[in-house]
């Protein structure tokens, strides 16, 4: 049936792929970029020689991060908050989606806490009073802080209830014939059959851990105490280059301002890029169930 | 019956629990916070003891000179924003339809997600790096190409520019999905019928994609008008600085100066307060709109 493509449809085919390969790269390049500059010698960087590829390769940027007390310090802060807020992130998503997904019939205050729920993504007091809840609950300078005013995730919990909702109910209702009860359906039906929706809201919630800089500068009040992307976003966006002494870091160390800040951007999107691939498989499937019913 | 019901309902409740207290801590009392707006707010006198001044703390940002650029900035670079980000993928999510080969397709979907996971923090700062006047990878091509280099982020004419593009740069391929989700639910009958009749791949396009996707579009233009005073915090925060307040600064990245650089409590919560209740009348006003005439519910 196809055989018969005619010049302009090939044509166009042909410029659809170059187009679409091209907007493909452009994702990527900036990314290649900042890679080589960061394996480069701080001589190429500076004189503009770096393309895709490193010039005079070496990991001197590396070495030098990696030897920073700070920089440590603040990489296992932020281990522990993403271990700490994904399992409370997941735990409340799942728990709260399962009574949510069900009918008014089987719950009849249904209804009322999703309203509860929704009000919130809604309306919100603001910076402020959000700061002062977290300071009246001592939680300032805790990694505690981090987690448990994000703790109920109201997206995610949609997407997942919404997913729960597309199983199909005979499991349920033989899981009840045989006698389980609500948490032991939820635990061993409910959730094995959702791991779809389960990775996605996984990959959605390490990384949002991973990538919040935000509240750990407004509830942090030593540096010591930064999660590893404020600790970025004070040193690569915020810090001005000239503030810096440059000759105490190129002299001793043969490395520039400019490709340490290269360095440790990679640093801090390479677990991204690492888990990324490996859960991406399941996030559209997920996304698209959880989203779109219409 | 009734005591069935209520054993039978315990453990939802009790499931619900945790999650409700926490909501309540973190979102409901900051909500019952916003009373700080109409008081010169003492952090010692606490939420009780503070001087109430009624509409003082909006007089006062009313009278800010600043205001009204910054307002206008918010609205102007939400709505180019929105609009950029509704028509690109949409384009994009019917070029990769025609693909046929999967590994090209997959290819390109795995790599037009990636920005959208990494944060404004990472992606300021490759930005800075390739954006910079001197150094920088872009005006390198710029200056190969015979053009003078631009200071793209140090420029109130350029700045705007850069905030779309990155911000439809980062999202795109995640709205691509929902599009291509959308495309992929078409009856197949559809397009034997439009072959049948003779309509080519443009016409089919143009009258089968289209109209089938219209109902998606619809509703991810009604939902994004809820974010028309949300110009997006991380990304401005991260990409500006003082040289482009002119044409960057936003409701936002005002508040953060307002209240926590300056330690205007009052202040810088009525204009929080300002944008929520805008925020909450637009986002209620498109959900009834995606109701309507989508059917749309979020549960």
């Amino acid at each position: 049936m196809h055989a018969t493509a005619t010049v302009g449809r090939r044509l166009f085919l042909t410029l659809n792929y170059a187009f679409l390969i091209a907007l493909s790269l452009m994702c990527l390049f900036p990314l290649l970029h900042v890679l080589a500059v960061s394996l480069s010698s701080s001589a190429a960087a500076s004189g503009g020689l770096v393309r895709f590829w490193p010039v005079d390769a070496t990991f001197d940027s590396y070495r030098y991060i990696l030897q920073k007390k700070e920089f440590i310090a603040s990489f296992i802060v932020t281990l522990e908050r993403v271990a700490l807020g994904f399992t409370v992130n997941m735990l409340m998503s799942i728990l709260c989606a399962y009574p949510l997904s069900k009918e008014t019939k089987d719950f009849r205050s249904r209804t009322r806490y999703a309203w509860f729920f929704i009000v919130t993504i809604l309306f919100s007091g603001g910076l402020i009073p959000t700061y002062i809840a977290v300071s009246k609950t001592y939680l300032l300078d805790s990694v505690w802080a981090l987690v448990l005013p994000v703790a109920v995730p109201v997206f995610n919990i949609i997407l997942m209830l919404n997913f729960f909702r597309g199983l199909p109910r005979e499991v349920e209702e033989s899981a009840f014939i045989d006698g389980a009860g609500h948490w032991r359906t939820l635990w061993s039906m409910i959730v094995p059959m959702s791991l779809p929706v389960i990775a996605t809201v996984s990959l959605l919630t390490l990384v949002g851990h991973w990538n919040s800089w935000f509240d750990g500068l407004i509830y942090m009040n030593f540096p010591e105490k930064y999660p590893l992307s404020t600790y970025l976003q004070l040193m690569v966006i915020n810090s001005n280059p000239m503030k810096l002494d440059p000759t105490n870091l190129s002299a001793a160390l043969e490395i520039s301002e400019r490709t340490t800040r290269a360095a440790q951007i990679l640093l801090g999107a390479l677990p991204i890029l690492i888990v990324y691939p490996m859960l991406q498989r399941f996030f559209v499937k997920g996304i698209v169930l959880g989203s779109v019913k219409a | 019956m009734k005591t069935n019901y209520r054993k039978r309902e315990l453990p939802l409740h009790l499931m619900l629990l945790p999650g409700v207290i926490l909501l309540l801590v973190y979102s409901y009392f900051p909500m019952a916070g916003v009373v700080i707006a109409f008081q010169k707010f003492v952090p010692i006198n606490g939420l009780f003891n503070s001087k109430w001044v009624g509409l003082d703390n909006f007089r006062y940002v009313l009278d800010m000179p600043d205001i009204w650029q910054v307002m206008r900035n918010t609205v102007s670079i939400a709505l180019m924003k929105m609009a950029a980000g509704l028509i690109v993928p949409l384009v994009i999510a019917i070029l990769l339809n025609e693909i046929r080969s999967a590994l090209v397709k997959r290819g390109v979907q795995t790599l037009i997600y990636l920005p959208h996971f990494l944060s404004w923090v990472i992606l300021g700062g490759i930005l800075v790096e390739i954006l910079s006047p001197s150094t920088g990878i872009v005006n390198e091509l710029l200056v190969w190409l015979g053009f003078d280099p631009i200071y793209f982020l140090g420029s109130n004419g350029w700045f705007r520019f850069v905030l779309v593009f990155s911000d439809v740069w980062k999202e795109f391929g995640f709205s691509t999905i929902v599009y291509l989700a959308a495309i992929t639910g078409i009856n197949p009958a559809l397009y034997e019928a439009a072959t049948v009749d003779g309509a080519g791949h443009w016409k089919q396009m143009w009258h089968v994609t289209l109209p089938g996707m219209l109902p998606i579009i619809v509703l991810m233009a009604t939902l994004s008008l809820g974010n028309v005073l949300n110009a997006g915090f991380d990304q401005v925060f991260n990409l500006y600085s003082p040289v482009v307040y002119e044409s960057g600064d936003i409701l936002d990245t005002l508040i953060y100066r307002i209240g926590l650089v300056d330690a205007q409590f009052g202040v810088a919560t009525a204009i929080g307060l300002f944008k929520s209740v805008v925020s909450l009348a637009l986002i209620s006003i498109s959900y009834a709109m995606a109701y309507r005439y989508a059917n749309y519910r979020i549960f």
